[in-house]
Order: C-alpha cells, then sequence, then structure tokens
C-alpha cells in the first residue's frame, strides 16, 4: 500500500454561533488555502465533506465555493465519527491510486440532527445519548467501585487542558466539586459530565507521499488505520462497561502501523462523556480494566497532556462532522511540535480515537512523522 | 401482522425465525442471518434487569428477554440487578417505541 500523507490543515473556533453549514464548512477549508498558499487548487482531485447536516450536495457546494473542479465530490456520514471515517476514505482514493490529493472538511451545527439515532427504537423513549452514557457509567462504576468524583476528573481535566486551545469552546476551568454540584441530568450523568454540541469546522488536506513530500517540510503520515461496527443499535453492544468496536480498531490499526500501544507518545480519544474517557483507554490498552481512572488522576495531577491535549469533546465541544478532524489536526500539531502551550514531550507517534452511538462502532488512526 | 403493529395495540412480540428457530432483534422483515421471512411470538415474556439509572422519579432499566432481546424500558420501583421483571405496558408514541416494566 502505497504511503499517505498529510499536507495542510485549517480549523475554526468551536462555538454556540447560529450559522449556515455552507459558511461553516467553507471557514475551515478557507483557512487552509489561506496558510498554504503553494497548494495548486487545480491539483486537488478530491471533496469529501463530512456531516449530518441535512442540507444536500455539500461536498459539490464546498468545491464550488473554494473554486474546486475536482473528480470525487461527495458527503460522508457516519455519526459522530464520520470525520475520520472521511480521512479513511480519502485515504483510500489515494492508496488506490483514484485520487492524488484529497481535501476533507468537516462541519457541523450546535442543532445538527445527528444527535439522535432515530432508528434504535430499542432503547424505546430512552433515545437522548445521556442515556446511554448513564448507563455506560452506572455500570462502570458498579463493575469497578468507581465514584462519581473519580470520573468527574475527566472533565476538570479536559476543561483545564481546553484553556490551552484557542479553537475550544470552554473558556473556564472547574474543580470536582463544580462537576458534581452541575446540573443533574440522571442520577448517574451531571451536565460538565457530558461535551456540548457546538458549531464548527476542520479541514485536512491528504495526499500521495509524492505531493506530500514536495508541500510539507515537515511530513505526517497515516501509518495505521482500524475501523469496526458492531451493531448500530445501542443494546447490542455485548459489554456496558468498555467498547468492544475500539479494541478490535486499535489491534487493526496499531498492527498496520508496526506499534505497540506503548509506542504512542500522545492520543485523542473520544470522550463524549466522562466515562467514554476511562473505557476507551482500557479498551485501546493504554491501561488495563478498571484502572483508567487512576491514569487520568495521574496525568492531571503531573499536568502531562499526553491525553486529549486539546481538550478532547468535553473541553473542546464536539460538532461531531468536524470532531475526527479536529482530533486529527490535533495529533498532526503535536507531531510536528508547534502545539504551542499543549505541546508534549517528544511527540513521534500519536493515535486518534473516535466513535459513534455509544461505542457501536469506532475507528483508530495511528500517525507518525 | 408484524412486531410493529402488535406494538401499537400495546402486544410485545419477539420476531423469530422459523428457519434458524431463533429470535431475531432488532425487529426485521427477514432473518439477519438466513434472510427468510420472520414471524412473531407472542407470550408472557419474562426480562432480566441487566443495568439501570435514574431520571427524577423515574427509573430507565436495560431488559433482557430471551438470552438476546434487550430493550430500554421505564420502571417506577427501584429495579435490582438480575430481578425479574414483565411488560406492563407498550405501544407507540411520536413514532418511538416505549415500554414499561415491573
Amino acid at each position: 500500500m502505497s504511503k499517505v500523507g498529510i499536507v495542510a490543515y485549517g480549523i475554526t473556533p468551536f462555538t454556540k454561533e447560529d450559522q449556515k453549514i455552507e459558511t461553516v464548512l467553507h471557514s475551515s477549508a478557507n483557512k487552509l488555502f489561506q496558510k498554504n498558499p503553494s497548494i495548486e487548487k487545480k491539483d486537488i482531485d478530491g471533496v469529501l465533506v463530512s456531516t449530518n447536516n441535512n442540507s444536500k450536495y455539500l461536498a459539490p457546494v464546498l468545491s464550488e465555493m473554494v473554486g474546486i473542479q475536482p473528480k470525487i465530490a461527495h458527503s460522508i456520514e457516519s455519526l459522530c465519527n464520520s470525520g475520520t471515517n472521511s480521512l479513511v476514505s480519502a485515504f483510500s482514493y489515494i492508496s488506490s491510486g483514484l485520487a492524488d490529493m484529497v481535501l476533507v472538511s468537516g462541519a457541523e451545527r450546535y442543532d445538527s440532527p445527528g444527535q439522535i439515532l432515530e432508528w434504535d427504537n430499542s432503547r424505546g423513549e430512552f433515545k437522548h445519548p445521556i442515556f446511554w452514557a448513564s448507563i455506560f457509567s452506572k455500570s462502570y462504576k458498579r463493575k469497578y467501585e468507581i465514584t462519581d468524583e473519580q470520573l468527574a476528573t475527566v472533565s476538570v481535566k479536559n476543561h483545564k487542558q481546553a484553556q490551552a486551545n484557542p479553537n475550544a469552546l470552554s473558556k473556564k476551568t472547574y474543580s470536582i466539586q463544580d462537576v458534581i454540584n452541575s446540573k443533574k441530568l440522571t442520577d448517574d450523568l451531571r451536565l460538565l459530565d457530558c461535551s456540548r454540541p457546538c458549531t464548527g469546522s476542520a479541514s485536512i488536506i491528504l495526499a500521495s507521499e509524492e505531493i506530500t513530500k514536495k508541500n510539507s517540510e515537515n511530513p505526517v503520515w497515516i501509518s495505521g488505520i482500524g475501523q469496526k461496527t458492531i451493531s448500530a443499535g445501542f443494546t447490542k453492544n455485548p459489554s456496558l462497561t468498555s467498547m468492544e468496536s475500539t479494541k478490535i480498531a486499535a489491534q487493526s490499526a496499531l498492527k498496520m502501523s508496526k506499534h505497540s500501544i506503548e509506542d504512542v507518545d500522545v492520543a485523542e480519544v473520544h470522550d463524549a462523556f466522562t466515562v467514554c474517557e476511562p473505557m476507551a483507554l482500557e479498551s485501546l490498552g493504554f491501561t488495563s480494566p478498571g484502572k483508567g481512572t487512576s491514569m487520568i488522576d495521574d496525568l492531571h495531577k503531573t499536568n502531562n497532556f499526553k491525553i486529549n491535549p486539546r481538550g478532547g469533546l468535553i473541553g473542546t465541544g464536539h460538532p461531531l462532522g468536524a470532531t475526527g478532524i479536529s482530533q486529527t489536526i490535533e495529533i498532526v500539531q503535536q507531531l510536528q511540535n508547534n502545539a504551542e502551550k499543549r505541546q508534549t514531550d517528544k511527540a513521534n507517534v500519536g493515535l486518534i480515537h473516535n466513535m459513534s452511538a455509544a461505542s457501536t462502532s469506532s475507528t483508530v488512526l495511528v500517525l507518525e512523522k | 401482522m408484524s412486531f410493529e403493529s402488535e406494538l401499537s395495540q400495546g402486544i410485545f412480540c419477539i420476531p423469530k425465525c422459523n428457519s434458524c428457530k431463533e429470535f431475531v432483534w432488532p425487529p426485521t422483515e427477514f432473518c439477519d442471518v438466513c434472510n427468510e421471512k420472520i414471524t412473531i411470538e407472542k407470550g408472557d415474556f419474562e426480562g432480566k434487569i441487566i443495568e439501570f439509572s435514574k431520571q427524577n422519579e423515574d427509573y430507565f432499566c436495560i431488559v433482557e428477554f430471551e438470552k438476546k432481546v434487550r430493550i430500554m424500558a421505564k420502571m417506577l420501583k427501584k429495579p435490582n440487578i438480575d430481578q425479574t421483571v414483565k411488560i406492563t405496558k407498550c405501544g407507540i408514541s411520536d413514532n418511538s417505541y416505549f415500554f414499561y416494566v415491573n
């Protein structure tokens, strides 16, 4: 398989602004081209749009707005992991030889219809994500004797780290007690346990090895890809305390990259809710089952930004279609040593974990210099 | 007669493939293994509480039937893990299924 690299990126601040989806989408692509004037638009032969928005024909619309006439142009929707799935599609187009350079842009509005999976009637009237998150939290706390305070540390850490990210939605730090005292949504979930839907956009250009080397002095390569879908319905999840699709996707991605999890220096993991971060760390193999909150506590106390340096979904906000692309941009910045106040030490190998609908599906990417 | 038409009448059935002799979930028209048309099985099914939480005064639970079929249902009294329950009320409202167990 031929190599595929990341040539350029652009990202907008994540906000609660009421903007047309086309405007949101255009803004990160426009930033990308402003920052990278040497990129020839005529060389871009694919435009992929990652979104859950209902607007039609967004890839051709974006192509027209930025002045590209690509061979390939279409949207990709897969709820919360639309972003990394779009990057995998772009990778496939390039590695197969169907394209040499692909623009992938993700965008969402704060009121995205992707927040609810109407199809999953096995959830009965409990279709909002707070209900599966409450069940995960209750089950995880029960199995491993974890307290609400231990889970609250995820929110405290990620809001803290988000203060070093100028694009993050969160502009405040919180204490454990703030999280515990925040609005009670269910017995097992408070408002500050949750990531928030928001408006935002992120864009990346992927390219073949030759074009990547020509356009980037400090190239970052996608060396591992793993994906797994277990089901669409939450109630078919084989476990309520681990992410089975994540385990399989992580094994595939690490095998493809010829790395082990111990080689990963920095990672973005899908903390849609506080309980998701320890579950993800355990399922990815960073730590053993039930030990995720201990790892998070250690990272927080030592001010180590290894996990979710940009603030995760909880601190940065969660504009569904843009999230996976935003996570990937963070790891690119870390590997290129330009993450400024968020920079981690000796970042050579990075990992992105992006999942959908209570981890019924997961995508894991490994990036390296 | 389909799962949804019965559910809309307040009757909880479980879809079954007569060819595979297996229950099929979530409800669909065809078996996800052999692709044959499914039938529905009526009964006074007993379920088991797998997990639960609470919002305001109501508990919401994952309930498992026949070691395969799992739903999220409302329960008015505090559940216990592994407690045996039955559907007391079900139906379709605003295009969403709803289930009560006790």
